[in-house]
């Protein structure tokens, strides 16, 4: 049984979505959000409208989610130097995750992890060539692979 | 923060890749600037793997636009002053 303790820090994490249209992202990034607060670290959620709403419904007492805000807005305000991370989480099922990948990893100072999964993850590793840490797993419908990866990374910690 | 919508644009490709459009750009346009990954065009910040190709050709802008669900699009518009502007980038570098 995990401790429900949470550590006392002012670090931050932001988690990029990626379009929800593979079913794992929303669990995942509860999931994620969980194991940053247990660690201390303040989750910050960035995804369009519909990937956003997909947690906002699933966490209605807020019990994992914290900050939720808009993808574009965020952008805009660590490129504008006016707000950025610690960390940074990039959702990647498809080549857009990469290009948002690559721009945080541009315009952000955070450390960068890229979740990889979905049918194409294979391919899509392989052209991830900026710096970054990768997590992988070949995930789509059961995000327990990518849970795993997760948990073995331990990106909590480092 | 802008948005591509307050603009009058012509999509020249949808839900390509950004490889496909930096590739479109330098084979059809003889005129072009890479720009870095937040480079704001018109009032939004570009998104992509760097070098982001940028087309100019005459008054128009050509730049790939990045959504989730959508892949990138690579979109042309035309506009005097920012294309004057772009030029002007590239001069100076």
């Amino acid at each position: 049984m995990e401790s429900d303790t949470v550590a006392q820090s002012s670090k931050t994490a932001l988690l990029v979505l990626g379009c929800p249209q593979v079913p794992v992202q929303t669990s995942i990034a509860l999931y994620l959000a969980s194991r940053l607060k247990k660690a201390g670290i303040t989750p910050v959620i960035a995804g369009n409208k519909a990937a956003n709403t997909l947690l906002v419904v699933a966490d209605p007492d807020r019990h994992y989610l914290g900050e939720i805000t808009d993808l574009d807005r965020v952008v805009a305000q660590i490129t504008e130097k006016k707000r950025d991370f610690d960390k940074c989480f990039v959702f990647i099922h498809n080549d857009a995750g990469i290009s948002y990948a690559a721009t945080m990893g541009v315009i952000s100072k955070a450390k960068l992890y890229v979740l990889v999964y979905g049918e194409h993850q294979d391919d899509l590793v392989q052209q991830i060539t900026f710096p970054c840490t990768k997590i992988a797993a070949k995930a789509v419908h059961n995000p327990l692979p990518l849970k795993k990866a997760i948990d073995e990374a331990v990106p909590w910690a480092a | 923060m802008g948005c591509v919508e307050d603009l009058k644009y012509e999509i020249l490709i949808r839900d390509a890749s950004f490889k496909e459009c930096r590739d479109y750009i330098r084979s059809h346009f003889s005129e072009s600037l890479d720009v870095e990954p937040g480079f704001k065009i018109f009032d939004v910040h570009t998104i992509g793997v760097p070098p982001i190709a940028v087309g100019l050709d005459g008054d128009n802008v050509i730049f790939p636009f990045t959504k989730p669900c959508h892949g990138t699009y690579l979109l042309r518009v035309n506009d005097p002053e920012e294309a004057a502007r772009l030029r002007a980038q590239k001069k100076g570098r």
